[in-house]
């Protein structure tokens, strides 16, 4: 058979794997190390990989050093949780707009709203400041919501509208014969059977607000009941050192959640990923 | 009205809101950031018009030294990404046990805040306790601690491999789903003419991944010009300048001493360098999808 391999084909397919997912996993597992390691002997040479009298002390302290940690992690959700509703308020009748509708100027404007994807927000900060500046909503949880949104519109759009264009043609043309208008056929057709495709662009656009929100945060919001996680983390930057085991500990748990539901969404995760990118 | 005219109306009336919110959010700063960076605004209440004093003296600075910077701190993490990327989607390609396991274990550095993975990565660095430098002394390697983020080429390198290892599992996974879309009956043919596994994969594999790897690039490309969170938390730009990028000089010029005309000059270059790396990238695909076609 073509996919039997020999025991040293083998080997060397797995040692690759190894190598390869040893850099891709090396921080986890040495940050998770850290974690276990009293600081004391955290700074100690010579350099040792596994921790002596390694306990989980870390993870209940890390709460009294820093008593807000546990609203930076709701701050990051709830923030992730508005913009991915925001973003699909606004992208899921666009999608379907570009999937169906060929109307003058539809590639170009398609066009235009994948090119904001090269724009990062660090290029268009200033003005972003100032425009944040004028509606006010300077350290606020806008000031992190409403940048973010604009920047994972493009991407939603492009996968959303790819699945839309798989959907047959055949079931909008049924509804607006029987005399269906064009905004129920959105709803009550078309709505139903891109469910799996919205919850794809749902989790990649949670995803990525949730793993982005940085640079706004550290711009445009500085008090610290708002900050999401990312930010907050900071706060284990004390003035003398860095308390590492706990950033760590912090760390780890912050991302907890997320590992949960890449776990449970995985199948959705690795198609949706790509549904837009390969041809078929 | 016709049904064509409202079948146009109604398209459009779906695409306002989201029409209307990239302008406000995205194109209008643009404008304004093109009008800032021929003022001298700054944290005054008075705003002068000023020509073309900030490209000038931007140019007259080391700015032309962190353009160059940026460019090849760009193309060693894109091309280090790629050739990662196309290295573990051939082995997670491979018909192996546990290979979805394996494949799922590449996602975290891309599910996980960046922040987060860059503080693990600031630890490794770390010259006295870090991973990297004990684990080279421990092999002998080196004599001393490396306190790889304190100097200058060493923060450079250290830098592009915590980039490089954010970006590698989204080229990863996508480079196996192309790999994926390669047709089996190819290697299927090939294998019953005695074509050996490396044969297969140098005259099949590679020549058809080629449109995928390009496609990557040049996105890649895009979001490692944009990169900002890594340098930003693991050097701030230094030791002494040495890993600073357009984006955090921008930023620093900006937002650290509020220079905000001089800041909006950098990131008006910046966008310029974004539009010639998009039209390019319009241009390839462009080329690639009428090729297939023929």
């Amino acid at each position: 058979m073509i996919n039997r391999y020999r025991w040293y084909e083998l080997l060397g397919i797995y040692a690759g794997i190894f190598v390869f997912l040893c850099f891709i996993l090396a921080p986890f597992v040495e940050g998770f190390l850290v974690s276990l390691k009293p600081l004391g002997l955290l700074f100690s040479s010579p350099y040792r990989f596994w921790p002596q009298n390694g306990s989980f002390a870390a993870y209940s302290t890390m709460w009294v050093s820093v008593p807000g940690f546990a609203r930076y992690i709701f701050n990051s959700f709830f923030i992730s949780t508005i913009v991915t509703a925001i973003v699909l308020i606004l992208v899921i009748p666009a999608a379907y707009a570009f999937a169906r509708f060929n109307f003058r100027g539809a590639g170009l404007l398609l066009g235009a709203f994948l090119a904001v994807n090269m724009f990062s927000g660090a290029v268009l900060l200033i003005p972003l400041f100032r425009l944040m500046r004028t509606f006010g909503v300077l350290n606020t949880y806008l000031a992190m919501i409403v940048p973010g949104v604009a920047f994972l519109i493009p991407s939603a759009i492009w996968l959303l509208r790819t699945y839309m264009m798989r959907i047959p043609r055949e079931l909008d043309e049924a509804a607006f014969v029987d005399g269906a208008s064009h905004f129920y056929t959105l709803r009550r057709v078309i709505l139903p059977i891109a469910m799996p495709g919205i919850t794809v662009v749902a989790i990649t656009t949670f995803i990525g607000a949730y793993a982005q929100q940085f640079i706004y945060a550290l711009t445009f919001n500085s008090k610290s009941e708002y900050m999401p996680l990312p930010v907050g983390l900071f706060a284990y930057f004390g003035r003398q050192e860095v308390v590492w085991n706990e950033l760590m500990a912090a760390s780890f748990v912050g991302i907890a959640p997320a590992v949960v539901v890449i776990f449970l969404l995985q199948r959705y995760l690795v198609s949706g990923l790509t549904a837009g990118a390969v041809k078929q | 009205m016709s049904v064509q005219r409202s079948t146009v109306i109604f398209a459009w009336i779906l695409l306002l809101p989201a029409v209307l919110y990239v302008t406000v959010i995205v194109a209008y700063p643009l404008v304004d950031t093109f009008i800032l960076s021929f003022t001298d605004a700054s944290l005054k209440k008075t705003t002068n018009w000023v020509g073309w004093a900030n490209y000038d003296k931007i140019f007259n600075e080391t700015f032309a030294e962190v353009i160059f910077r940026t460019f090849i701190w760009t193309f060693f993490s894109v091309s280090i990404k790629m050739i990662i990327g196309v290295f573990g989607a051939t082995m997670l390609n491979a018909a192996v046990p546990g290979r979805a396991l394996f494949r799922l274990l590449t996602m975290p550095p891309w599910i996980v805040p960046m922040a987060i993975g860059i503080f693990m990565w600031g630890w490794m660095y770390n010259g006295q306790f870090g991973m990297i430098s004990g684990v080279l002394q421990n092999l002998g390697l080196s004599n001393g601690p490396i306190a790889f983020l304190a100097h200058g080429s060493t923060a450079f390198w250290a830098t592009i491999i915590t980039d490089v290892w954010i970006g590698v599992p989204l080229v990863t996974l996508y480079m196996l789903a192309a790999m994926q879309a390669i047709p089996q009956d190819l290697y299927e043919a090939a294998w019953t003419d005695g074509a050996g596994r490396l044969y297969r994969f140098r005259r099949i594999t590679l020549p058809l991944l080629i449109p995928s790897l390009i496609t990557m690039s040049m996105l890649s490309l895009i979001a490692t010009f944009n990169s900002f969170d890594i340098i930003w938390i693991l050097t701030q730009g230094g030791p002494n300048g040495e890993t600073t990028t357009m984006i955090i000089d921008t930023y620093r010029t900006a937002i650290g001493s509020k220079k905000y005309g001089e800041g909006a000059a950098r990131a008006v270059l910046i966008c310029i360098f974004l539009s010639i790396f998009c039209f390019a990238y319009f241009r390839v695909t462009s080329r690639l999808a009428a090729g297939e076609q023929k």
